[in-house]
């Protein structure tokens, strides 16, 4: 019993990070039929988010605040990735839609080059520029409506730039001047160390939870509730569902679908800066930290189907509780006297790549019987 | 008006072939060891992006996996090399079994010790597992982003499997073929090297003309009407699944020969030929050169990988930002690639842009008729 417990809180715990990683990408993939190669390295922005949030509170003015910077970096890795996408899809993925394989290869590219950048940028000099997107993105937006309507709008957007421009580099030399650790660029790998509230152990019915796992399930609970109320009650939701369903229709009643693509893009890539957040709790953070979860993102889409959420947080804890129980070689433990055969078999997959080997062909066995995942979209359309 | 239309003289044909066969003849000469051998590799490497136009270009299906059948080729060649130069080694098994332990040679390396096999095996393999694989998919008419991340997925699972059996074929340090022989003499001599080069250049010329084979008449219409409209090709009385499934164990073949002639002149086979990079690159080779034209593949993979060495070389951090680059350039911007380019309406285009040549007034249908026929 106390083993099977174990072993559904490891699957639970792989699985919830798979969930946040993956739900940003099934929402866009549901949206506008495009895999975004580059959602690994959004999340890796994430997880730098968080290290460089942990450094800035270090500094003395909020260094009695420092126990609370990982709740910030939530937020701070959801803005920072969400606009990152946001720019991605205004300069590239717009100009290519309709054409998936496409998309599939710019995305490629741009994670070579987000890889790259924050290997040979420094981390200073990274967050201003992040921080003068930020603003040049959102600054022209607030203004009051009079302005927007002005002829003289370029202007104004003109000049917000500016005034981003001249905020990223500023906060980008004082971060450098006073951090000494983000002001040089480097390849290596860095650490993220949690508050001393999130180090240590729960025990819950004899069995001890590391915190930082029960926070990241915790993490991915908040986020798949905001998604889920986010999509059924608010009106964007609305529009984005009804994109989902049926692009064209929507567009003719009057769905500004181009809105839609941007924020549902924006969302999607946010979610993979939270994913970042929770990776980071995880192991060291270096420019490739995206790439060892991108692919099992990938099975959670293709298994659980798009245009549903429940397909999603069910293939992911499916993929996770499997990945232990065959990864751990738990089977054996469960059943210790079985035939030697079997027994022999499951020592051979119970390692954590073996037990991929093993996932992915159960996945291609499952799709043979369900070729469009666990909640297929109902329709009567020939494909296309 | 394409350049395609353009009949070349038989006289210049015959001229621009024997020019070919003498570079390819002198090019030991001409070139250092190093770059020879560079470009040797850089040939063999376009037989794969030949398969990979063959899939993406023609059928389109875009693969991210080629890398699974390139390293089943490589291993092929390098196993059989392993094991008739063991002799001298404990058990007369290679040596790294003895690292770990390893007495009995496993059972699917013997078939490995006749070259007759292995000859076979190399492009057969390879070819077999591509049509598994594809099969499994088409059928279920799964197609699109979802065979693309796929075919990914099933990179990784085949990186995860070779990279984790030490017993069975060394993990993850591969298996070196450069210290073998091969009827006595050293693989990674030179003189060998050279007769792999030119191996390598006749085996390409052979790999395009197959291709071109491929794609001509019936079986290449129905390749093109599976790419522009899959339910319509269906709906005319022809099955997909039998047609997408050759050409992905076609492409697999040509994949294993480029493997196993990229091994023995890179020296070694190891599961980094399995890893997810290499082999969205080999879809970018095909890219730039022009997807639809099987030279262009071959001329992308060449200049590709010659410029990225010649990059590599002097700015390594640079190399990454300009293949990114590249990238999202060749698919906003030149989506027909290259060699498409010229072909196409591409220079005619550019010449009009800057007033140097008239804008030809035609009825799109018109010209469409007047180009069926000439298309390659």
């Amino acid at each position: 019993m106390e083993l099977l417990l174990d072993s559904l809180f490891n699957g639970v715990a792989i699985g919830s990070v798979l969930l946040v990683a993956a739900l940003g990408l099934a929402i866009v993939f549901g949206l506008m039929g495009v895999i975004n190669l580059a959602h690994g390295e959004l999340m890796m922005l994430g997880a730098y988010t968080t290290y460089v949030t942990q450094l800035i509170f270090k500094l003395p003015i909020l260094k009695p605040f420092y126990n609370s910077y990982i709740i910030v970096s939530i937020f701070l890795a959801f803005i920072v990735s969400g606009v990152v996408g946001i720019l991605l899809e205004k300069t590239i993925i717009r100009k290519l839609y309709g054409s998936p394989l496409e998309t599939l290869l710019a995305t490629w590219g741009v994670s070579l080059i987000l890889q790259q950048f924050v290997r040979s940028v420094p981390l200073a000099y990274g967050t201003g520029l992040v921080i003068s997107l930020i603003i040049g993105l959102f600054l022209p937006t607030t203004f009051p409506q009079k302005i927007k309507e002005s002829i003289n709008f370029k202007y104004f957007k003109f000049s917000s730039w500016i005034l981003a421009t001249l905020t990223g580099v500023l906060t980008g030399s004082f971060i450098s001047s006073t951090v000494s650790k983000l002001s040089r660029a480097s390849a290596r790998n860095v650490d993220v160390t949690a508050p001393s509230w999130m180090r240590g152990q729960v025990e819950i019915l004899g069995t001890a939870f590391p915190k930082t796992r029960l926070m990241i399930i915790v993490i991915t609970l908040i986020s798949v509730i905001a998604i889920t109320l986010f999509l059924n009650q608010s009106a964007w939701g609305m529009r984005i569902r009804a994109v989902t369903q049926n692009r064209q229709m929507s567009d003719c009643l009057g769905i500004s679908t181009e809105k839609v693509d941007i924020i549902t893009f924006g969302i999607g890539s946010g979610l993979a800066g939270v994913a970042g957040v929770a990776v980071s709790l995880l192991g060291s953070v270096g420019p490739n930290v995206g790439g060892n979860y991108i692919v099992g993102c990938f099975m959670v889409v293709v298994l659980g189907g798009v245009g549903n959420l429940l397909g999603t947080v069910l293939a992911s804890f499916g993929i996770g509780i499997m990945t232990d129980l065959i990864g751990a070689g738990r089977l054996l433990s469960i059943w210790p006297d079985m035939p030697l055969p079997l027994s022999n078999t499951i020592n051979f997959f119970a390692t954590t790549s073996m037990a991929r080997v093993m996932i992915f062909a159960l996945i291609v066995i499952f799709l043979q019987f369900k070729p469009t995942g666990l909640f297929p979209q109902k329709g009567r359309m020939v494909e296309n | 008006m394409s350049l395609s239309k353009f009949k070349f003289d038989k006289r210049i044909v015959l001229s621009f072939w024997i020019i070919l066969i003498a570079l390819i003849i002198a090019a030991p000469t001409l070139l250092p060891v190093f770059r020879l051998n560079l470009l040797g590799r850089y040939l063999s490497l376009s037989i794969v992006a030949l398969g990979v136009d063959l899939i993406w270009g023609y059928t389109g299906l875009l693969s991210l996996g080629q890398g699974i059948f390139f390293a089943l080729g490589g291993y092929c060649a390098a196993m059989y090399l392993q094991i008739t130069s063991s002799s001298e080694f404990p058990n007369n098994i290679p040596e790294f079994f003895a690292l770990y332990g390893v007495e009995k040679l496993p059972f699917f390396w013997e078939p490995f010790r006749s070259p007759i096999f292995t000859f076979f095996a190399i492009w057969i393999i390879p070819a077999l597992v591509a049509g598994l694989i594809g099969f499994l998919v088409f059928r279920n008419r799964i197609k699109g982003v979802y065979f693309s991340i796929l075919t990914q997925a099933s990179l990784l699972v085949f990186f995860n499997f070779f990279n984790g059996q030490q017993k069975l074929i060394n993990g993850t340090n591969g298996l070196k073929t450069d210290v073998t022989q091969l009827y006595g003499q050293m693989v990674g001599s030179e003189s060998m090297q050279r007769i792999f080069f030119w191996i390598t250049a006749i085996l390409v010329i052979a790999a395009l003309y197959f291709a071109k084979w491929v794609v001509k008449g019936r079986f290449g219409n129905i390749l093109i009407g599976i790419r522009d409209d899959e339910p319509r090709v269906r709906f005319t009385g022809y099955n997909p699944v039998v047609f997408k499934t050759i050409i992905f164990s076609i492409a697999g073949g040509l994949a294993g020969i480029s493997g196993a002639l990229y091994t023995v002149q890179s020296g070694i086979v190891s599961p980094q030929f399995m890893t997810v990079p290499f082999s969205i690159e080999m879809v970018i080779w095909v890219a730039v050169g022009g997807r639809g034209t099987l030279l262009g593949a071959i001329l992308g993979a060449v200049f590709i990988n010659y410029a990225k060495s010649l990059v590599s070389e002097a700015l390594p951090a640079s190399w990454m930002f300009i293949q990114g680059g590249l990238f999202i350039l060749v698919v906003t911007a030149l989506p027909e690639g290259v060699l498409g380019w010229i072909q196409g309406d591409g220079p005619r285009n550019l010449l009009q842009r800057f007033g140097l040549k008239r804008k030809i007034e035609t009825y799109p249908s018109l010209e469409a008729n007047n180009n069926e026929g000439n298309n390659e």
